[in-house]
């Protein structure tokens, strides 16, 4: 069984690190730590969408992983 | 979703709408302004981070506000080309030669080449008579020449903001915003090993 997991991605090159993300993200999972560019933590990320929405330079976007199942990947 | 205790930088929008209001009633409080050209500066230079643009930015804040609490923003992407670098860097650019302009006039009221000139230029272009909010100090001409100046700046840079905040998202001005690419240009000389290509 596969599992399809949302997070959000950051394209790091074009993100001008002013922080609007931050505030809106309900998981505290996205940071701007070294002024650069906003990093995600993909551990609390859950993929809402609320960042990309946010996001004023469009540099966000909302990408689907599909996995397998933890329960498969021990069957293995 | 977590209830999230609001903290005393998130009210600095407060602020940032007193500083534009108040330089109707008395140009002098645009020095204080000065403290949004010092602190990023610090800040990036200091820590290397964006903390001011993350949390302290009452300018952000303010169009935050505007866009999403009041609805006055179309909440549309941002043209590509100006999140482009040569865009941002350029507008950098315009705007620190625009700022070295306002500083050479102040030059010339400082060694009396020309008198005192009451107007704030509004998008670098148009001279509005700005007398209602001098009413003559003891302070030297220079000062208020650079408190008429650099309010224009301000005020300016509010209006591209406005403008940005109604037809793009509402903090499009962080885009392009002077500072933000100074700033961040601080911060990718400070941190180059977390620059991803």
């Amino acid at each position: 069984m596969t599992v399809r997991r949302r997070f959000a991605s950051v394209n790091e090159a074009q993100c001008v690190a002013c922080g609007s993300c931050i505030k809106v993200c309900p998981k505290e999972a996205i940071h701007v730590p070294n002024g650069v560019s906003a990093i995600v933590d993909l551990l609390k990320c859950v993929g809402c969408g609320l960042c990309a929405k946010e996001c004023p330079a469009s540099v966000i976007e909302i990408k689907v992983h599909q996995e397998e199942s933890m329960k498969e990947q021990v069957k293995g | 979703m977590k209830n999230k205790k609001k903290r005393w930088y998130e009210y600095l929008w407060i602020i940032s709408a007193a500083y534009l209001v108040l330089g109707f009633f008395n140009i002098l409080f645009a020095w204080i302004g000065l403290i949004c050209f010092v602190v990023p500066l610090l800040i990036s230079i200091g820590k290397g981070n964006k903390a001011y643009c993350n949390r302290y930015c009452g300018r952000g804040q303010l169009f935050d506000l505007l866009g999403n609490k009041l609805g006055l923003s179309r909440k549309k992407d941002i043209p590509a080309f100006i999140r482009s670098s040569w865009f941002r860097y350029g507008f950098l650019l315009f705007f620190l030669t625009m700022f070295g302009n306002m500083l050479f006039t102040t030059y010339l009221v400082f060694s009396e080449v020309h008198g005192l000139r009451e107007i704030v230029k509004i998008l670098w272009t148009f001279k509005v008579p700005w007398s209602f909010a001098y009413h003559g100090t003891a302070i030297a001409p220079w000062m208020v020449q650079f408190a008429f100046g650099f309010y224009s700046v301000m005020l300016t840079s509010t209006i591209l903001g406005l403008i940005t905040m109604i037809l793009y998202k509402p903090r499009s001005w962080c885009v392009y915003c002077p500072m933000g690419t100074m700033t961040q240009g601080i911060c990718k000389l400070k941190n180059p090993c977390k620059i991803n290509k």
